[in-house]
């Protein structure tokens, strides 16, 4: 089913070296083809999230730089990571930055022994919830309403709190089917430590890749498992990438009283009101989301790219700059908007981040 | 089977025609040659069985044996609480496969072999194996897109005005995507394999059973129940267990259909169903590291010991009853 990364990365290389040659003279539009000699490919595993965006990436960054090839694939966060650490990646992707205990100099294989890495933030999504309920066109929750749904409490369509916040609609005398992702998977994680955040006092359980066994409701593997259960029942509900809901109800999420759509200006302006990870350099972008202030939307989904700070091999350092320097770029950033329906990093955001990108050697 | 007789029997042909490449040598390399490859394949299957065990049980030893405080941490939880419902929902649905599929194959192999004319008989035969050649990802798509929102309704209606029935309570699924359906698909994609076994087997019953039965006044049915379902009974059970293997090791179709949790439920109708192992393992891999992929191996080897008991059962049957059906 899937070719395995070793192999893809040799027949790769091997394509690479053979077209190393003619392309040396080629002029780069997205950044400097400073890495000629040494290895001209570069490897990224990670995140399933990113991959429509990386797919954009890799094809425009490759069209510039002919005698580049990029590999990204998308085996999981986990898997990301894991490569990462061992150095058979170049750069990981992730749906979370990598913890305190993860980080630390001397514990990647492919950076220098005295370089920590770097979690940057490259890609943010949100996480809409999606309905399919008889006769309901829009529907509007308070993030109480949105766990009490998911862990069970609240059972039929009709029940006061949802009535309460959907004045005028006709709610049906129904049994609410919960889908949650039945995989482990990063929108589980951002989604459930969305409603830990808001509303600890229904969701009691923490964030975690895979969701709690203990509130039940329908599983469904992967995003479109989720869509196509929601959209082929009745009466569902249901959390998904924003991006792959197509034309089913997206329900708004009051916040403060404000009911919020799952839009990229109202999801990325959530790193805007967030803070980075104490401890950490100057230059690692870790956030802790913010889920809770005025104004964001907050099931939202941001996805890292983890680099080395140093890289053991100069030219791979190199080539990830350029590559990671046209990601964050104003232009990488609308790729990934058209192609994967991600919401752009604001222009303060993606002027950090190539600091950051700039730092890495 | 030894190289003698037909040495002999070749000095008595022993005439000037041409004779056939292979057969001039009195060593035979060919025999020699054949017989090796036979021995290779057996020894090499063996060795695949021994490879892929050995595979689950060194990939899979972390789990098994890690500390259980460990496990909570970085992988999935406590293995045997942890596999145990997952162990159960792929017997169960496998099961419930089963209960469906038999009686239909046993119908469908027993109109073929004793019913159908001839010409409805052969080409029935062959859309019958036919199905065993849709992939199952097809069986899969079919399954969530058709079959689950197709049965909903009645699902909604049997826990609607059936509740009482115990499988039937519970709080019904929305989607339909419960263990029922994925039993129903599981048991469309068994019936081919133990349909056709039943009816080679149905065939083989000895011909002078059956004419005696019909001699002695016996209708169509008493001679079925007396001389072909009593000869075939081993071959039924034989192919009952082929089936069964089939669907403890469905994957694709029980990911795309059922929605699975991790609970040990016997009902049928409600959205939290004992996921199988099988689809638990294809969910999980891709994001899954470390402990976590140690627990999933670890979780094929309990299948593989599954299938494996499964088998060893079956061939128990078979050689019990293998004297008695022998008599005949």
């Amino acid at each position: 089913m899937k070719i395995k990364p070793f192999a893809a990365a040799a027949l790769v290389t091997a394509t690479a070296l053979a077209f190393a040659g003619c392309a040396s003279n080629e002029t780069s539009a997205a950044g400097s083809t400073s890495a000629s000699g040494g290895s001209q490919t570069l490897t990224g595993v990670g995140s399933s999230a990113q991959k429509a965006a990386q797919e954009k990436w890799v094809a425009t960054f490759q069209t510039a730089n002919p005698a580049i090839t990029v590999n990204y694939s998308p085996d999981g966060s986990g898997a990301g990571r894991t490569q990462f650490i061992a150095g058979a990646a170049n750069f990981a992707g992730s749906d979370r930055p990598l913890k305190d205990e993860e980080m630390g100099a001397g514990t990647f294989a492919g950076c220098a022994a005295d370089s920590s890495a770097l979690n940057l933030p490259v890609y943010i999504s949100p996480i809409a919830v999606i309905f399919n309920v008889d006769g309901v066109k829009d529907l509007t929750f308070d993030t109480d309403t949105i766990a009490g749904i998911f862990s069970g409490k609240i059972t039929k369509w009709n029940d006061a709190a949802i009535a309460k916040t959907n004045p005028g609609v006709t709610l049906p005398d129904a049994n609410i089917t919960a889908v949650h992702r039945g995989d482990d998977s990063g929108t589980t994680n951002n989604f459930t430590d969305t409603l830990n955040k808001t509303s600890p006092t229904v969701w009691t359980q923490p964030a975690a890749d895979t969701f709690p066994a203990d509130f039940g409701g329908e599983a469904a593997s992967g995003t479109s498992g989720v869509i196509q259960a929601v959209s082929g029942g009745s009466n569902t509900i249901g959390y998904a990438d924003a991006s792959a809901a197509k034309d089913l109800g997206k329900a708004s999420i009051l916040v403060n009283g404000k009911a919020l759509q799952p839009t990229a200006e109202a999801a990325a302006s959530i790193l805007d009101h967030s803070k980075t990870v104490a401890g950490r350099d100057a230059n690692d972008l870790a956030y802790t989301l913010d889920r809770t202030s005025e104004g964001v939307y907050p099931a939202v989904l941001v996805s890292y790219a983890i680099v080395c700070q140093t890289y053991k091999d100069a030219a791979v350092g190199a080539l990830v700059r350029d590559y990671l320097g046209y990601i964050a770029s104003a232009d990488g950033q609308s790729a990934a908007a058209t192609a994967a329906g991600s919401a752009p990093l604001s222009t303060a955001l993606q002027a950090k981040v190539k600091t950051a990108v700039a730092s890495i050697k | 089977m030894t190289d003698t007789p037909t040495g002999q029997q070749d000095t008595a042909v022993g005439g000037p025609a041409q004779p056939v490449a292979g057969l001039t040598g009195r060593r035979r390399p060919g025999e020699a040659v054949f017989r090796g490859v036979a021995t290779g394949a057996g020894i090499l299957i063996l060795l695949i069985l021994m490879l892929v065990a050995g595979f689950l049980v060194f990939q899979g030893s972390p789990a098994l044996f890690a500390d259980p405080a460990k496990l909570a941490s970085q992988g999935y939880g406590e293995f045997a609480a942890w596999v145990l419902p997952y162990a159960f929902g792929t017997v169960w649905a496998a099961v419930l496969a089963l209960a469906l599929a038999v009686p239909v194959a046993i119908g469908i192999a027993l109109f073929i072999s004793h019913y159908a004319p001839r010409r409805l008989a052969q080409p029935l035969g062959y859309v019958i194996d036919l199905l065993a050649a849709v992939p199952s990802v097809v069986f899969g798509l079919w399954g969530s897109l058709v079959l689950a929102p197709a049965v909903f309704p009645l699902y909604k209606w049997l826990n609607e005005n059936m509740g009482w029935f115990p499988l039937f309570s519970g709080r019904y699924s929305g989607t339909g995507r419960t263990i029922l359906t994925a039993a129903i698909v599981l048991a469309t994609m068994v019936l081919p394999i133990v349909t056709s076994l039943c009816r080679e087997v149905f065939l083989q019953a000895p011909r002078l059973h059956e004419e005696a039965a019909l001699a002695l006044g016996a209708t169509r049915w008493e001679m079925i129940k007396m001389a072909v379902l009593p000869f075939a009974r081993p071959g039924i059970i034989a192919a009952v267990m082929l089936g069964l293997g089939r669907a403890l090791g469905e994957t694709m179709a029980v990911t795309m259909v059922l929605s699975g949790t991790r609970n040990i439920t016997f009902l049928l109708l409600t959205s939290e169903n004992p996921n199988t192992i099988a689809a638990t393992i294809a969910q999980n891999f891709p994001e899954a590291s470390g402990l976590k992929t140690s627990q999933l191996i670890a979780a094929g080897l309990v299948l593989f010991l599954i299938t494996l008991v499964v088998n060893m059962i079956a061939r128990w049957i078979v050689a019990r009853r293998a004297e008695y059906s022998g008599a005949n």
